[in-house]
């Protein structure tokens, strides 16, 4: 029993020893001390890694480039495990850290909770891909650079009522997830307006995601001319796999999340043939911005970037463009940051991966308009 | 008689000893916030381990004491977030005064949680060892899953449930989502502090610790050592393994009152089976049926994975490795003969020296 | 027609499940533990044939021996080194809580190594679909595969522990270990057995489950780790009959749950149904009754 006694004092000892060294030494250089935070492991490690990686590479461009204002950028990336509670800590840590600017979070629930934090304590930030309306409603400092599940539900039911020529349509929703509940919420309101009509509706949850025969029977049964699809492409690979062997083949309708398709090493790129997806980024675009990204990113990381490095990339550039319009350097605190960035925030127009002339509201929301491509051989091709 | 009246003694002097460290921990926490060297991190952190820390202490009334596997605390946990945020979102325009409402909320988190306790405990705890452990589990599966389809709002006309979405809701323009599905409670106002925790850690320990040193705790822990032994006695098994089950139950909605009012959103997909097990690892850790250990464990796993965070990539795969290495160190029969050897050698030694 | 495509599902779905609930059954029939960390060495042969299949250019057969190879060292190494120093520990606890850690370790390990973006995996099966009714009914290549896997498995299995010398060593084991012990029978050698079959059926499971549902990440193996179980518990947990027969009545009512009752309320309902059993038979469909002895 003494043994462990010792050894918790033990632990306690260095964790105390740990907390005590937060205090940040002054005499560094000055730098600019971005964070981040997004799930870097855990079942949503692949989108809050592949933003932190996107992030980094920005950091480091800039930083090739002269920094902002002069100044060093350094970027701290905290893991999250897509909780809430995590998420909080992350927080804490980069504000122990010394943060000024936050680039996070990658996921809608912890971004709930971290969102009254950062506007209590007048901390910048933009989140990458939080998409629900809730995750920036806190305070005038919290900006987005994707598009909220309600526009893009609305902007899916308008797209295939004008453009397409349906009048069945199946939904198949992940109903234990913000992201795709939220989607399929608006997108069944749009709908009404719409000359379809949804004839099946199907959710399947996080425990189950490894099935999805029982929803395909039922938009089989149904009828369904044109399923739409709201949730990532992690699951979309397995609905796309196991349709194909019961041979169903109606039109496919994705959203931003669906991008990556493509990208998941080993998946059979023909049966994504015909997917049609809104989607601000694509891998494959041609312009010359995207195409040193995708290659960078393929040099560094080893695959090709999906949507979220693209936004995770765009954050940075968004608080540089911003910090660049202000004469501030890094000695600001990072409340005045802040002020300075919300301000700035409202007048730039930045060209990115996710969109050319990129502006914000006040609300925080950016304005950009989603492309909707088709995939045909293997690449997007623009509608 | 006078053997009993030592162990008794001796028995309080351990419990006094378990709540002077609660209390001094408090203090040392709470001059060192107060100074304003602590960091944010750590006071971040200060509310979530008393949860833990209760939750622990709950989970190890049921295994400890009452000697049954529960794999599905987190769903005890997860009724009394729900009850009582949903209480607190409700009622957030009647009862004004913060401390009440949130007093109250936590009363109704418990007492929810303990009412599922209750109904759960009397079909399941016929059945025996790891097959209790799967219904605990298949129970709070269950929860996470119906809350995720459930939406609630509220408006003049009173409340509008649907499984659906939130527009089927059909509400009225003033009207409120208070539980939005897979969303859950959002804007929450945070009520929970480290004072509140601590008073809600030490009211769990004394009822915990007077449970087990009264006559029903006695009972019930002669349930676990000798089931038949007891029965043949006349202990009534099924009314005391209910008792520990449902208090431990309400316990377990406590931590989750304080969770929900911790953090401004609450989603069920948090209360699922790794929560469960990882109250179990504080429990197993610390020593079943061991409180103070207990605490110790759920202290310092909350607090090791965010010290860990240096490590970036390598910080989960660290913390598995640490948390199999003090298993071993703990549990194995082998590492404890040696331990035991290597402390022989050690404290021989400074007593012949002492002499 | 669309009721016994989602029955051939669900016998599909629950195959796997029950490949998966045999290591489990197996397992816990001897060293009574609880192995958490099956379901993530599962996702270890799933990766395992992955990377034999795309960066060797494997065919589909040696991939699936070398996952089985893979898994069934890890198996042995896994007990060595956590399970066995504690199966005589105070508490059957102690040893469950090293499972967790080991199958915390194993997520992230690949987590490092493969990174967190999803594989997808080619079917090892190239069979074409079976048509019937006039179309109106098919049934993938895949599909078949996996349930003939399955009861070729359960057939050689059971065969296995009522017929061989081994087997009979098991079953002993299983029965009392210290009398096992004393009629000559090498208990810690049988028990890392075991792990070792139960890890090379791990690794079948992994394949199958990633033909069946091609999505490979770190965190693949634990739903379904849970879900068979679940259904090792629903047969009576240490039988191996009852650990098929669980399997796949959880992956029928997991689908037609889905397909009849609500796509949303899918888990509740196989865990719902998992608690109606146990009160009707607290030891699960072929659980032994043990009885007590004063």
């Amino acid at each position: 029993m003494k043994l462990k006694k010792v050894m918790s004092v033990a632990l306690c000892a260095a964790m105390v020893a740990g907390c005590m060294t937060t205090v940040a030494s002054a005499d560094e250089e000055l730098t600019w001390k971005i964070g981040g935070i997004g799930p870097i492991t855990g079942a949503a490690s692949a989108y809050g890694s592949a933003a932190m990686n996107g992030a980094q590479i920005a950091v480091d461009e800039i930083n090739a480039a002269g920094g902002i204002n002069g100044y060093q950028v350094e970027f701290q990336a905290e893991d999250d495990e897509h909780d809430a509670e995590k998420s909080v800590n992350a927080y804490n840590t980069l504000k122990d850290w010394g943060m000024q600017a936050l680039v996070g979070t990658v996921t809608t629930a912890p971004c709930l909770a971290v969102a009254p934090l950062a506007a209590d304590d007048n901390m910048f930030m933009i989140t990458p891909s939080a998409s629900a309306e809730e995750c920036i409603s806190y305070g005038t400092n919290e900006f987005r650079m994707c598009f909220t599940d309600p526009a893009q539900g609305t902007a899916s039911a308008q797209y295939i009522g004008e453009n397409l020529d349906v009048t069945k349509v199946g939904v198949i929703y992940d109903s234990s997830d913000v992201y795709s509940s939220g989607i399929y919420a608006t997108f069944r309101t749009e709908a009404e307006n719409q000359d379809f009509e949804i004839v099946a509706a199907e959710a399947f949850t996080s425990d189950s995601k490894t099935d999805f025969s029982a929803q395909l029977q039922a938009m089989v049964d149904a009828g369904a001319e044109l399923v739409f699809l709201p949730f990532y492409y992690n699951e979309a690979s397995i609905v796309f796999t196991q349709a194909a062997s019961i041979e169903y083949s109606p039109l496919w309708f994705g959203v931003d999340g669906m991008d990556g398709i493509l990208s998941v090493e080993g998946f059979d790129t023909s049966l994504a043939e015909g997917v049609m997806l809104l989607t601000p980024f694509s891998a494959d675009a041609e312009d010359e911005l995207t195409q040193n990204f995708v290659a960078t990113y393929q040099d560094l990381y080893g695959e090709l970037p999906n949507q979220f490095a693209a936004d995770g990339y765009d954050c940075v550039y968004a608080i540089a463009t911003a910090l660049e319009t202000t004469e501030l350097d890094p000695s600001a605190d990072a409340s005045a940051i802040s002020d300075a960035l919300q301000a700035a925030m409202l007048e730039i127009s930045m060209d990115g991966l996710t969109g050319s002339g990129m502006t914000w509201s006040e609300d925080g929301e950016v304005s950009k308009s989603p492309k909707a491509v088709v995939i045909e051989d293997g690449v997007y091709v623009g509608l | 008689m006078e053997k009993i009246e030592k162990m008794k003694q001796k028995n309080l002097k351990s419990n006094l000893i378990t709540y002077a460290i609660v209390i001094i921990a408090f203090a040392i926490m709470q001059v060192w916030q107060i100074s304003g060297n602590l960091s944010s991190l750590l006071s971040g952190l200060l509310v979530p381990i008393c949860v833990y820390v209760i939750l622990a202490l709950s989970l190890n009334l049921v295994v400890g004491i009452s000697g049954e596997l529960s794999l599905g605390h987190a769903g005890f946990m997860c009724v009394g977030a729900f009850a009582s945020a949903f209480f607190s979102k409700c009622t957030a325009g009647i009862i004004t005064w913060m401390p009440l409402r949130f007093f109250l909320a936590i009363l109704i988190g418990a007492a929810a949680a303990g009412v599922f306790g209750l109904l759960i405990g009397i079909p399941v705890l016929r059945l025996r060892g790891d097959y209790l452990a799967i219904v605990t589990l298949a129970f709070g599966e269950i929860i996470k899953n119906v809350i995720n389809v459930f939406y609630i709002g509220l408006d003049s006309n009173g409340f509008h449930v649907s499984m659906k979405d939130q527009f089927s809701l059909n509400m009225e323009a003033d009207g409120q989502i208070i539980l939005g599905g897979p969303q859950g409670i959002t804007g929450n106002e945070k009520c929970s502090t480290f004072l509140v925790g601590v008073i809600l850690i030490l009211i769990t320990l004394f009822i915990v610790l007077n449970l087990i040193n009264s006559r029903d705790g006695r009972a019930i822990m002669a349930i676990r050592d000798n089931r038949i032994a007891a029965e043949s006695i006349g202990i009534n098994i099924t009314k005391y393994k209910l008792m520990a089950f449902t208090i431990s139950a309400a316990l377990a909605g406590v931590a989750g009152a304080l969770y929900s009012h911790n953090l401004s959103t609450l989603q069920a997909s948090k209360f699922n089976f790794n929560t469960s097990i990882l109250a179990l690892v504080f429990v197993v850790l610390g020593g079943i049926g061991n409180m103070r250990g207990s605490i110790i464990a759920a202290v310092i796993l909350t607090v090791l994975p965010e010290m860990l965070r240096f490590l970036s990539d390598y910080r989960m795969l660290i913390y598995a490795i640490v948390l199999i290495a003090m298993m071993l160190i703990n549990w194995s029969p082998k590492a404890l003969e040696w331990r035991e050897r290597l402390l022989d050698r050690f404290f021989h030694k400074s007593a012949k020296e002492g002499e | 027609m669309s009721f016994i495509s989602y029955l051939i599902n669900g016998i599909s779905l629950g195959s796997v499940y029950a490949i998966i609930a045999l290591g489990y059954t197996m397992v816990y029939g001897i060293a009574k533990m609880l192995n958490f960390a099956h379901g993530d060495v599962i996702m270890v042969g799933g990766y395992a044939a992955f990377s034999m299949m795309m960066y060797y250019g494997g065919n589909p057969v040696v991939a699936v021996l070398v996952a089985i190879v893979v898994c069934t060292v890890l198996g042995i190494v896994i007990e060595t080194i956590a399970y066995r120093p504690l199966l005589e520990a105070a508490s059957p606890l102690a040893v469950l809580i090293t499972a967790i850690g080991v199958s915390y370790f194993l997520q992230n390990a690949v987590l490092l190594i493969f990174g967190s973006t999803p594989k997808s995996f080619q079917s090892v099966v190239n069979l074409p679909s079976l048509k019937l009714a006039n179309g109106a009914l098919t049934i993938s290549g895949t599909t078949l595969v996996t349930i003939a896997s399955c009861i070729v498995i359960m057939v050689v299995l059971t065969t296995f522990i009522n017929k061989s010398k081994p087997g009979q060593a098991m079953r002993a084991v299983s029965e009392d270990k210290g009398a096992a012990q004393l009629m000559g029978i090498n208990v810690n050698g049988t028990i890392a057995l075991t792990f070792a079959i139960g890890s090379g059926l791990a690794a079948v499971a992994g394949v199958l489950l990633c033909s069946a549902y091609p999505s490979l990440t770190p965190y693949t193996g634990s739903m379904p780790g849970i879900k068979a179980f679940v259904a090792a518990v629903f047969g009576g947990i240490g039988s191996i009959p009852g650990a098929m027969i669980g399997g796949i009545l959880l992956g029928v009512i997991e689908i037609l749950g889905k397909a009849y009752i609500s796509s949303q309320l899918a888990d509740a309902i196989v865990f719902a149904v998992l608690i109606i059993v146990l009160l009707v038979k607290p030891t699960g469909l072929f659980g032994k009754q043990i009885q007590e002895k004063v």
